[in-house]
Formats: C-alpha cells, sequence, structure tokens
C-alpha cells in the first residue's frame, strides 16, 4: 500500500442528494433532541398542579425577570445570524464580532438561570423539595446545559478562527452550530411558555 | 493493486494522526467501518456468551422446585443482567455489526459518512458494556428487571440500578451517534444509479432500524435521567407520596421499548430477505411491498406500546386502542412472512447452514408472532401477564427471529468478511442442535404461563406440579448451550484450515457487496460501481434468453469494473481521539456514583477528546 499522497481524488465528497453530511446528521440529531425536550417538557405539564406541598410557581416566579432573560436569549439569534451573513461574506471581523455577540447573550441567560436557580433556592425550592421543583429544574437545567454547550461552540468557532484554523468554506461550521442555536432558543420558547406564561390551576397555590 | 493515499501529513498543525493500518494498534485508532464492525461483532459475541451462562445459571435454579442453586436476590441480578447483556450488549451491538460491514459495501460507499463517530459508537458501546458489569464488583448488579419498573427502581437500597440507568445512558448515546451516522450513510453516500429502490432489503431494514433508534432512545434517556436523578438526588419524578405517577416510567419505558422490539427484529428481517432469495435463486417476492411493511412496522411500532401495560389499569379506551393498533401491525409482519415464502416458492432452494437458519428463523418467528396477536386481546392478556407465556413469546420472537437471523447472516457473510466458508456440516448440526433446543426451552413456557407460573420468580414449589416442564426447558437451555459450542468449533477449525474461497462469489449472490474481493480491500471498491437495477450484481452475472430462461452473461463481463483504479483512493486516516472522548462518559458515570471530582475528570477528558478531534488535520471525511 502506497502511502504517496498523489492527486486526491475527491469522489467521496458528492453526496446522493447534494447536502453535506454534516447537516443532514445535524438535522437528524436536532430531531431526536425534539424527542428528548418532547419528553421532558410532557413530563413536566403531567405534573403541573400535581405537587402535593408547596412552595408553588406562583411562589417564587418572577416573571418579568425570567421575560427580560428570555429576550435575550432570543436576540442571540439575531446575532447568530448576522455571524452566519457575515460569514458567508467572507467579512471575518464582523464574523468574530457577532459569534462574540451570540455566545455574550447566552451567557446572560445562563448567567440569569444560575441567579434564579439561587434565589428559588433562598425561597426554599430545592430540586428535592416537592414534585414541582423536580420537574421545574430538571427541565430547565437541561436546557441551559444545552445553552452551555452551544455557547462552548461559538467560543471554539470564535477562538478558531482568530487562531485561522476554519475551513477553508468558514461559513459550514458557523451554519451547523447555528442550526443548533436556534433549536436550543426555539425550544426555550416552549419551556417558557409551558411553565412560566400559562397560570397554574386556581387550586394550586 | 491500488494505490490508498492515508493523508498523515506532516504539514499540518497539531498533532500527527496514527498511521498504522496493520499490527494490534491499530485496532485502537482505526476508523474503517469493516475493522470496527469486526470489532463490535467480537464484543457482541463476548457478551453472547456472558448472557448465555446468566440463562444456564437461571434455568439452573429453576431445574428443580425449592432449588438453592441461586438466592432470590441473587436470581434478581442475574435474569435483569441476562435482559440486559442480550437485547443491550448482544442483539443491538450484533445488528449494528453487521449494518457497519455490510451497508458500505451494499450502497458501493468507501466507509460510512462519520467514520470517527463510529470508531466513538464503538468505544462507548465497550465501555457501557463493561461499566454494567463493573456492578457485580461494586455493591451488586441491576436487579430490577430490563424494564426496571419504578418505584421498585427508585426504592431498592443498593446501587443495582443506578448502574442501570448510567450503564443504558452510555450505551444510548452511543447507539444515537451510531444511527445518525448509519441513516446519513444510506441516505447520501450511495453510489451512481442507487436509488432508494435499488437498495438491498438489509440496507432498508438497516434505515429503518436507525431511525427507530433516533426517534426512541431519547425518550428512554428523559426516562434514565429522571431514574437516576430520583435515586441519586432525592427527586420525586416517580414517588405518588409526592404527587407523582410511578406509571409515568412505564409510559417513558414502552415508549422507548416497544421500538425497540423492532430495532432487535428488522436487522433478522433484513437478513431473511436477502438470504432467502439467494437460495432460493429467485428475486425477492413483492420487493416494494417489504420495504413498505418494513416502513409501516417502523411507524405503527410508536403506536403500540400500552399494551405492555394492559394490566396497569388504562382504563378500557385506552386498552381497546392499543389493542386495535397492535392487531394492526400484524398485518404488515404478516406481509413480510408471506412475501418470503413466495420468494421460495418453486425456487431452487439450496438448504445451507444459512438458508436453514433462515427458514428456521421464519417459522419460529411465526410461532412468537400468532402467541403475540393473542396479547393483542385484552382479556386474554390479562391471564397473560408477568407469567411464563411472556416469556415464551419474546423468546420466539427475539431468540427464534432475531438471532437465528444473526446466525443465518454469519453463515452467509462469513467468507466475504474472512474469505473463508465455514464448514457447511458443522453449521447444519449447529441449526439442528439449536432448533431442537430452542424449542424444548421455550416451547414449554407457554404450558407452564399457562398453568399459572409467574415470571421472575425465584423458585416454585413441587405442588404447583411444574417441575416436568421445567427440566424440559432446562434440558433445552443446555442443548442450546451445546449448540453455541458447536459453531464455536466451527469457527476454530475455518480458522486452522488455511481453505481460501475459490471464488469472491461462493453463493452465487445478487448484491453489490460480492462484486469486491472476500474479504474486501481497505477501500471496499477499486471502482465505485454504477448500479442499473436491484440486485445489480446478479444482472451483471445473468441475462434472460427468449424463453424467460436464465443464461450468464459471457465470462469476465460482470467483473468488468473491478480492473485497476484510475486514480488514488483517499480514505480518512485512523484517529486517537474517539477513544479518548469515548473514555470521558464512563469516568463520568463513574463519578455520578461516587465523587464529583470523578465528573470533572471526566468531562476534562472528554473535552480534551473532542477538541482534539476537531483541531486533528483535516482529511477526507
Amino acid at each position: 500500500m502506497a502511502d504517496v499522497a498523489t492527486t486526491v481524488a475527491h469522489d467521496e465528497h458528492e453526496t446522493t442528494t447534494g447536502l453535506p453530511h454534516t447537516k443532514l446528521a445535524m438535522w437528524l440529531f436536532l430531531s431526536s433532541e425534539c424527542l428528548l425536550f418532547g419528553a421532558l417538557i410532557t413530563t413536566y405539564v403531567l405534573y403541573r398542579n400535581a405537587s402535593v406541598e408547596g412552595p408553588f410557581p406562583a411562589d417564587v416566579f418572577d416573571i418579568g425577570y425570567t421575560s427580560v432573560s428570555s429576550f435575550v436569549l432570543l436576540a442571540s439569534s439575531l446575532t447568530m445570524v448576522l455571524a452566519l451573513a457575515a460569514a458567508q461574506k467572507r467579512d471575518f471581523m464582523r464574523m468574530r464580532l457577532w459569534l462574540l455577540a451570540t455566545a455574550m447573550f447566552g451567557l446572560t441567560f445562563v448567567g440569569g438561570q444560575v441567579y434564579e436557580f439561587t434565589a428559588f433556592y433562598r425561597e426554599g425550592l430545592a430540586i428535592n423539595t416537592n414534585l414541582f421543583g423536580t420537574t421545574f429544574f430538571v427541565l430547565t437545567g437541561f436546557h441551559g446545559v444545552h445553552v452551555t454547550v452551544g455557547i462552548l461552540m461559538l467560543l471554539s468557532l470564535t477562538g478558531m478562527s482568530f487562531a485561522d484554523r476554519l475551513p477553508d468554506d468558514p461559513a459550514f461550521p458557523v451554519e451547523m452550530v447555528g442550526l443548533y442555536w436556534h433549536f436550543v432558543d426555539i425550544v426555550w420558547i416552549i419551556i417558557f411558555t409551558v411553565v412560566y406564561l400559562i397560570p397554574t390551576a386556581p387550586g394550586a397555590k | 493493486m491500488a494505490s490508498i493515499t492515508i493523508q498523515g501529513d506532516d504539514r499540518a498543525r497539531g498533532i500527527r494522526r496514527p498511521s498504522a493500518l496493520t499490527g494490534f494498534k491499530s485496532w485502537f485508532t482505526t476508523v474503517d467501518h469493516k475493522k470496527i464492525g469486526l470489532m463490535y461483532g467480537v464484543t457482541a459475541f463476548v457478551f453472547f456468551i456472558v448472557g448465555g451462562l446468566e440463562a444456564l445459571l437461571i434455568r439452573s435454579q429453576l431445574a428443580q422446585p425449592d432449588s438453592t442453586v441461586l438466592n432470590a436476590a441473587q436470581y434478581n441480578e442475574v435474569f435483569t443482567m441476562h435482559g440486559l447483556t442480550m437485547i443491550f450488549l448482544f442483539v443491538m451491538p450484533m445488528s449494528a455489526a453487521f449494518f457497519n460491514y455490510l451497508i458500505p459495501l451494499m450502497i458501493g460507499a468507501r466507509d460510512v459518512a462519520f467514520p470517527r463517530i463510529n470508531a466513538f459508537s464503538y468505544w462507548l458501546f465497550l465501555f457501557g458494556g463493561l461499566f454494567l458489569y463493573s456492578s457485580w464488583f461494586l455493591g451488586g448488579a441491576p436487579n430490577g428487571g430490563w424494564f426496571g419498573y419504578a418505584p421498585n427502581s427508585t426504592t431498592d437500597p443498593t446501587s443495582g440500578m443506578t448502574f442501570y440507568a448510567l450503564g443504558l445512558l452510555l450505551t444510548g448515546i452511543a447507539s444515537t451517534a451510531g444511527a445518525v451516522n448509519l441513516a446519513v450513510t444510506v441516505i447520501n453516500m450511495r453510489a451512481p444509479g442507487m436509488s432508494f429502490f435499488r437498495l438491498p432489503v438489509f440496507v432498508w431494514m438497516g434505515l429503518v432500524t436507525q431511525l427507530l433508534l433516533v426517534f426512541s432512545l431519547p425518550i428512554i434517556t428523559v426516562g434514565l435521567f429522571e431514574l437516576l436523578f430520583d435515586r441519586r438526588w432525592g427527586t420525586h419524578f416517580f414517588d405518588p407520596t409526592a404527587g407523582a405517577d410511578p406509571i409515568l416510567w412505564q409510559h417513558l419505558f414502552w415508549l422507548f421499548g416497544h421500538p425497540e422490539v423492532y430495532i432487535l427484529i428488522l436487522p433478522a428481517f433484513g437478513i431473511f430477505s436477502e438470504v432467502l432469495p439467494v437460495f432460493s435463486r429467485k428475486p425477492l417476492f413483492g420487493y416494494q411491498f417489504v420495504v413498505f411493511s418494513g416502513i409501516a412496522i417502523g411507524f405503527i411500532g410508536f403506536g403500540v406500546w400500552a399494551h405492555h401495560m394492559f394490566a396497569a389499569g388504562l382504563g378500557p379506551v385506552a386498552n381497546t386502542a392499543f389493542g386495535i393498533s397492535t392487531a394492526i401491525i400484524a398485518i404488515p409482519t404478516g406481509v413480510k412472512i408471506f412475501n418470503w415464502m413466495a420468494t421460495m416458492y418453486r425456487g431452487d432452494l439450496r438448504f445451507t447452514a444459512a438458508m436453514l437458519f433462515s427458514v428456521g428463523g421464519v417459522a419460529m418467528f411465526v410461532i412468537g408472532g400468532l402467541s403475540g396477536v393473542t396479547h393483542a386481546i385484552v382479556p386474554a392478556d390479562y391471564q397473560q401477564t408477568d407469567t411464563y407465556y411472556i416469556v415464551a413469546h419474546f423468546h420466539y420472537v427475539l431468540f427464534g427471529g432475531a438471532i437465528f437471523g444473526l446466525f443465518s447472516a454469519a453463515y452467509y457473510w462469513w467468507p466475504k468478511v474472512f474469505g473463508r466458508l465455514l464448514s457447511e456440516r458443522l453449521g447444519k448440526v449447529h441449526f439442528w442442535i439449536m432448533i431442537i433446543g430452542f424449542n424444548l426451552t421455550f416451547g414449554p413456557m407457554h404450558i407452564l404461563g399457562l398453568q399459572g407460573m409467574i415470571r421472575r420468580e425465584y423458585t416454585y414449589p413441587e405442588s404447583l406440579g411444574l417441575t416436568f416442564w421445567n427440566q424440559v426447558a432446562t434440558l433445552g437451555a443446555f442443548l442450546i448451550a451445546v449448540s453455541i459450542l458447536v459453531f464455536i468449533a466451527n469457527v476454530v477449525k475455518t480458522k486452522m484450515q488455511h481453505r481460501p474461497l475459490e471464488t469472491n462469489d461462493p453463493w452465487d449472490a445478487r448484491t453489490l457487496e460480492w462484486m469486491t474481493a472476500s474479504p474486501p480491500p481497505a477501500y471496499n471498491f477499486d471502482e465505485i460501481p454504477t448500479v442499473h437495477s436491484l440486485d445489480e450484481f446478479w444482472h451483471r452475472k445473468y441475462a434472460e434468453d427468449k424463453n424467460g430462461k436464465l443464461v450468464p452473461v459471457q465470462a469476465g463481463a460482470a467483473d468488468h469494473e473491478t480492473g485497476p483504479p484510475s486514480r488514488a483512493i483517499h480514505l480518512p486516516s485512523p484517529s486517537y481521539w474517539p477513544l479518548v472522548a469515548a473514555f470521558g462518559l464512563p469516568i463520568m458515570a463513574y463519578g455520578v456514583i461516587y465523587s464529583w471530582w470523578l465528573v470533572g475528570l471526566g468531562v476534562a477528558v472528554t473535552l480534551v477528546g473532542v477538541y482534539g478531534w476537531a483541531l486533528e488535520p483535516s482529511v477526507a471525511e
């Protein structure tokens, strides 16, 4: 077997559907994630108003505060789009700027969540206090972990861009991270609506 | 000889990629789908032996009334680990072994879409299996059944069910990554002309199986996390005193668990659909029907889960609905069975070992399928639930169907993988001992179940009159063990005798994988073939004359595309990083049980693996 690098035939790169493998894989992965969050949200919905003891949602939620941090997270979807547009134009300074902005918005959201969790804990709601605490912390915590992974990917992309280690077509990894990022944002819209906005039954405090 | 270009290029920044393609070390860094397929196969077979020994322990315990081979606690561990091993560590990875090895060859590709993710999946599966088995030495194995019903699983004082949750999470991540990889491979890496309706049925069933995995594993993942949180951090997901409903676990488990049943059996359906036509010298009867039935089974498989819960008290409306959907899923399954029979009808049958296992597998599956239909009748199911009748049913479908199919595949594709034929004589001995032993083991369980013998009981008093059939079942189980020894002897004998194949195509087969050398070169095909029809390879070998009689195409015409390639073939380089990234995850899992420091270490190892992976000099992948 010769290991001389001769002309490389790139026949492997032509895909049957014309879509890159990574994009197809990302969509499959995200569809799998839909069921993951689907099952978590279902658990939360099934157990709404089922807690036998407090604190109850109305005792701890600060809708105004969470609305602001939700808005910050949604705004990060816009900066993500701007980062991709800049990458497609090969305007790398703007791309890095918007990637960093997206990561910062994400960090603000996660920081807000950490603060919120701490505040709830001080008010007497821990993960093992009651059924509400159990379902609330696990559902929103899972989402928070997803945002954190997204931030890591955004910062890695930025770092690789500064070190000039992005592939020849830098818009592609930005687009892939973007798909993930938008997915995580959309999931938050559902979680925010289901967990915070829909009022609990009058029976529950 | 084709020249292969493995890019191990020095000018690239970062750590140099390993380049060894042969030798002991190469197995740790390989990204070749064939080597990974082999590793899956060997590992799964070792787990099969272990799971089989556990089965023998169970049958030894039940051979006599009031027996003391195992005590109640040990019995719980042994039957739980037997189920987990056979499902998650044998049938699933053994199917993955065949898919990995064969899908690229059958669709005319050089590798899978993500060779490194493929290696990652294998290593994580191996670590997950070892993690699960390490529980025997760390305070007790899982003991709540493979279904792990809450709140029994959340309140058990030993750490077994924590290992269960974490171990299945590890193998679940491995399976999800593998499933995405193989699905993308089938969708996106087909040879020119290989349209979806020219894919071999085995590849089709592979695709459906991977999609079932992608959509069902996240559901059990949530269930396992909830179980883990309940056990480890005192949450209340399945705690009725806090207002929760333990039935939620059953829903999450079976919403995964029923598609899982099809994840286990569809690969065997694919195998039957390849083996039966070859040894009947006829095309598969009703190809489209077989494919669409497989897809229909995949879809309906998500709508029948509550038939595992008829006795849980869901109410008559839910029970009726799920009874109906369960009866409906028998239709596409029946369609397949009639297609296989029609394929054999008036065929030029050759009863090789592979053919025997396929025919035997279909027959055994039909028995299991029929007892399955009796479960769809809710009142009948009330009588059968939690008795040995259920044990008989699922062993007929999963052992009789899936494992017979996997052995058929082993005999059929052995020459493809190793370039040698397994002994047909020993293969037939293996088959007959196995099918007799199998029916002696599981046939009597129908009777025992209807007599009221309850599942998972570690012993029974003599006064119940269950002793005779239990002894027959135990005798059968040891016969199965003998048949496995015959298989191992066959493998060893074949290995010792250097009798290479005279032809690359010993069975006169129909599909692309037989067009290349046996065993295939690292790059699979010298030239990627262009596909013109279903059963492409067959049509290159045979044409029909005016009377519709088969005539061989002029010699040499079939392999006109196997000349030396016109250009260098570019293959992905081996890599250390999948092994490193996978190694961090079991460390995290131990950390969840023992210490946060270990979790941190595991995260660090995985991050090192992931970043090493991402920053590795890029090659075609």
